[in-house]
Order: structure tokens, then sequence, then C-alpha cells
């Protein structure tokens, strides 16, 4: 409100006036914020303490519920489904960060420089990651295949034997990565465009009248200057592949066995196929802190990225 | 990284270097046109992938090697979604709740957009963001069962009440951020001239923001409209949403590909269009919050 204060002061000049007025808007201002201040208690602060809540009982859908304090965390904490679930969730998000990283910030290093169609190439390139999840899932579903699946026939051609992609079990995360990658290598590319576009341009330009060579350029200039940039992706990234749900259960089902079950897979099951509203609160909960930590991480690094630019 | 390429070039060019620094330019040429075409093929080709599936018939689908261009092209599979999925009806449940959802977060949320930004209440927003960042499912289970409780479960109404979950905070994200870079003079004037906070918002505030609001609606709505998980659950058969239809109805009713494609561009297209409508301002929304669809 601070600006405001000398404009205004043409019109009160007591001060007492002056702060009864800014008072008053400040009031009118809060008022503007009443309506989705209910909404958002109604839909998101409710479901949260809900959740939290109904986690200290044992309940499904259409039984009575039963108190049984932290019983349910203490479930989880020995429930090999869950834990194996947590080491999924961890396998899947590495590889899901780390790739999308590299690949994204190649991208964006090509995209930088100016060559002919880029913007129409961009376009292109940024389309998977507003595509609906589900129709791209099941377009990769049949890509799959393993006998009519077209991923298949291009190993062939490469000379390569056929994969069971999805359906072996130590194959079927990195094959769910390969679609997240394809997804979400855009976003990460975006952001780091935005970094590169914000560069300075001198460090170059002496770099270069050292003599220094196009990798030295990249490795000793672009990439620690676009460091806190490759920061925030990483933690989006992080944060969207903790998440990940409607390409592993649209493709996978968490299968084979329980092979690809993540945390999101196996809440999803213990709510809604089993009902087990009581115990699936509690998972809710453990996500809930995971994710929050991440989430703190993220305005806790772009705050330090602001400050070194 | 472009003046840094063609100013390398004409130092190593002189003289004595010319011709094996023409050939080493050649080649890194060569090697930036073989980066671009293995970054973008990926996206074109599973595009392409599925609008060759949609409009083949089956027997070309499921050939061994595969049949990559349609011939002739059949526009058999869209008809039949349509005529025999009832796709028509999911895509309007999809208009509805989707643009309900919208709606209602617009109404909501530009004003709440506009107090925060003015009030300069930046943890409101950052509460935003850790609800954005909240997994879908997690509203999902309480929202279910109050539903269950008040009857409302398999209604249009409880999905676009759901929805709001993943409208209301972009539009305020969006139109917080937006508001606060307005110049603040003109609203001084109007406020100096006797409107009240209302009128000021409504007169002056509300029509410079309109760039902000279009950006804010149309993210909004891609993201509820992509939403898959809360139609999988609380709709009842004939009340779901798009992806939830695709998935549930189409894929345990039949497995052939073709139709299922054809579902799929029906489901993706309206959100790539408008994607190439706001392409820029898309870009920066996103990459400025680093939000996105729950």
């Amino acid at each position: 409100m601070r600006p405001t204060v000398t404009s205004t002061a043409n019109i009160s000049n007591s001060s007492a006036l002056r702060a009864a007025f800014l008072r008053r808007r400040r009031r009118d201002f809060r008022l503007f914020t009443l309506p989705a201040l209910v909404v958002i208690c109604a839909v998101i602060l409710f479901p949260w303490l809900f959740t939290v809540w109904m986690s200290a009982f044992d309940w499904k859908i259409g039984s009575v519920a039963h108190f049984v304090g932290l019983d349910n965390y203490a479930q989880l904490a020995t429930n090999q489904r869950f834990l194996e679930a947590i080491g999924h969730t961890f396998y899947f998000t590495l590889l899901a960060v780390a790739i999308p990283l590299v690949l994204g910030t190649w991208a964006a290093l090509v995209f930088h420089r100016e060559f002919p169609f880029r913007g129409v190439l961009r376009s292109v390139f940024t389309m998977p990651m507003m595509a609906t999840p589900v129709a791209v899932a099941l377009v990769w579903t049949m890509m799959f295949h393993p006998q009519q699946g077209v991923l298949n026939y291009v190993l062939s051609l490469a000379g390569l034997p056929p994969s069971l992609w999805v359906y072996s079990p130590t194959l079927v995360i990195p094959s769910l990565v390969l679609v997240e990658i394809w997804h979400w290598t855009p976003l990460v590319m975006l952001i780091l465009l935005g970094g590169l576009a914000s560069l300075p341009t001198e460090p170059y330009e002496s770099a270069r009248l050292d003599g220094a060579s196009e990798w030295q350029l990249f490795r000793y200039i672009t990439l620690p200057l676009l460091a806190p940039f490759i920061v925030v992706a990483a933690v989006i990234r992080t944060i969207d592949a903790v998440k990940a749900f409607d390409t592993i259960y649209v493709i996978s089902q968490g299968g084979p066995g329980t092979a690809s079950e993540t945390i999101n897979l196996y809440l999803y099951l213990q709510a809604f196929a089993f009902y087990n509203i009581g115990n699936a609160s509690a998972v809710v909960v453990v996500f809930f802190v995971i994710i929050l930590a991440l989430a703190l991480l993220l305005l806790y690094v772009r705050q330090r990225a602001k400050w070194v630019q | 990284m472009s003046n840094a390429a063609s100013s390398v070039d004409s130092i190593s060019c002189s003289a004595a270097f010319r011709r094996p620094a023409r050939l080493k330019r050649a080649l890194r040429k060569l090697a930036f046109a073989a980066s671009i075409v293995v970054i973008v093929s990926p996206a074109i080709l599973v595009f392409l992938w599925m609008l060759s599936l949609s409009l083949k018939n089956e027997v070309d689908n499921l050939a061994y090697p595969p049949v990559f261009i349609p011939s002739p092209p059949t526009f058999r599979n869209f008809v039949q979604v349509f005529a025999e999925n009832s796709l028509g009806l999911y895509f309007w449940n999809s208009i509805v709740v989707s643009g309900g959802a919208t709606l209602l977060a617009l109404l909501v949320g530009v004003p709440a957009g506009y107090g925060i930004a003015r009030l300069q209440a930046h943890r409101t927003t950052v509460l935003i963001l850790i609800a954005r960042m909240t997994p879908a499912l997690s509203y999902l289970i309480p929202l279910y069962a109050v539903f269950q409780f008040l009857g409302l479960n398999n209604t249009l109404t409880a999905l676009t009440i759901t929805h709001l979950v993943i409208t209301v905070p972009i539009i305020v994200y969006i139109m917080a951020g937006y508001f606060e870079t307005l110049p603040k003079e003109l609203e001084e004037a109007a406020l100096i001239d006797g409107g009240s906070v209302w009128a000021m918002f409504r007169y002056v505030a509300l029509p410079l923001a309109r760039p902000g609001i279009v950006v804010g609606t149309i993210l909004a709505f891609i993201f509820s409209w992509n939403n898959f998980v809360f139609g999988a659950v609380l709709a009842g058969r004939a009340t779901r949403t798009l992806p939830a239809a695709v998935y549930n109805v189409l894929t345990f009713e039949q497995l052939a590909w073709g139709p299922l494609a054809a579902a799929a561009i029906v489901v993706t297209l309206p959100v790539l269009l408008l994607t190439v409508v706001i392409q820029k301002e898309i870009v920066a929304g996103l990459t400025h919050g680093g939000v996105k669809g729950a």
C-alpha cells in the first residue's frame, strides 16, 4: 500500500483522516477476496482437515467408523505393499526428473539459436505438454503392445530384439518414464529457454576472445548461470513426477502385479476399489507431507534463484 | 548463441584455415539440423501415429509390419464413436463441467486476484501454490464421502464443484499476478473522482485486465478438461467427462484400436487448438507460476 500514500496525500492532508481512509480501503479489498476464500475453504481446506481427521478412524464407506488413533499410520509403516509403492515412486521420480532435465537443457540450447521455422517447430515440440494425458496414454498403450505395437517394429528396424515394455515387471517403470519424458520435457525446455534469454552476453564475448571452445562456453559460463533455472525446473518436475497418476493408471494400472504401483496408485485402490477410507486418508497424509516438503523446497529455491539474478 | 556461432566462424574462417573451417562448419550445421530432427520428431510422430490409427480400418491397424499411411483413409472410426459410444454426450458433459467450473472460478477468482494484488498479500498465493501441488486424489476422498452423504454422487453438479479445485487456484494465481502488473495511478484517479473501490475495480481495473482473464480462462479450462480422475471416480455412466468416458467406456466395451484412437483425438483436439491460439501467453503463464493441472 505504500506507493498509494503519496497520491492520496493530496486529498486528505490530515494524517488521521488518511489512515482511516486507507484502513477502509484495505477492508474493501478484503471483501473482494471473500467469495474465493469461501470456495477455497469448502473444496480445498475442508478436504484437508477432513482427511487428517478420517485418518484416525477405521472406516469403510457404508459401515460405522471406529476411532483407532494412529493405528492406520502404524499399519502403513509395516505394510510391505505400501513401502514398495514408496520405492516405486522414488525410482519413477528419479528417472522422470533426471532424463527430462538433460534432454530439456539440450532442447533449450537448440531452440535458443535462430533457425528456419523455429517458432512452428517449438509449438510442435510443446504440444505433448498440453495434450490430454488420458488420450496420449491410450496411444502409448497401443504403441507398447508386444505383438502389434509400433515400438517393437521400430526396434526390429534397428536390429534389436522385441521388448515386452509395460508387460514386463522390470521394464514397466522405465517404459512409463518414457511416456513421462515425452510428455514433460517441453516444460523443462520452456523454463530453461526463459533462463537462457535472460543471460548476460558479456561473459561470452570475453571468453571467446580468450579462445574458448563451444563446449567450454557451455560448461563454464552457460551451465553455472543457468543453474537457478535448472533447479526450479528440477523441483517442478519432481512434484509432477511424484504426483503422476493418469498415464500410469491408464497404461499399466500399477501392474504387472504391483510392479509399477506408486503411492498414488496404491492410494486410489485403497480408496476407490476397497473403499478403505480411514487407511487411504492416512496414505494421503503421508503423501501430503512428502509433497509439502517438496513445495516448500520449490518456494525456497525460487527465492534463492531471485537473489542470484 | 546465434551471435556466438557466427562470430566464431568469422574468426576461424580467416585466411589459412579456410578449407577445413568450411568443412567443419558444414558438419556443425549438419549436426545441428540433426539435433532439431531428433528433438522434434517424437512429438510429431506420436501425434501422426494417433491420426494414422484413427483413419485406418481394423485390419490395417493390427497388421504387422504396421501400415503407416491409411489407404484409403476412412472416417468410419469417428462416426462409430459418436454413433455407438455416445461420445457426443460425454463431450457435452465435459463442456458443462469444465465450462461451469471455469465460469464459477472467474466469478470468485478475478475479484480475489484483485484484492490479493492490492493488499499485497503474497502469503495467500503461497497457500494457493501448495493447493496446486497437492495430488488431486487427496481432495477426492473427502469430497466423495460428502457427495455420498448429500446424494450428489454421479451428478454433473458434484463434478463441477470438484473441478473448482483445479480452476479456482489457477484463476486466482494468474489474476493476482496480472493485476500486480497494472499501474495503480489510473485507479487512484478514479478514486479521487469520488468512485468507490467497487467502481474502481469494475470500470478501471477489470477492462484493463482482459488479456490476463483470457489466459487464466483458457488455462483453467484446459486443465479442467484434461482431468481424468475426478470424472472416473465421481461420475456415473451418463455423467462421465470425456477423458473418463474414453477410458472407462471404450476400453472396456471394445478393444478396437481405430475407434479408440479416434476418441483420443476428439478428446485432445480442442485443447491443442486452444493451445495454438494463445501459445505465447500460455508459455508465460506456465513457466512463471510453475503450475500445472492437478
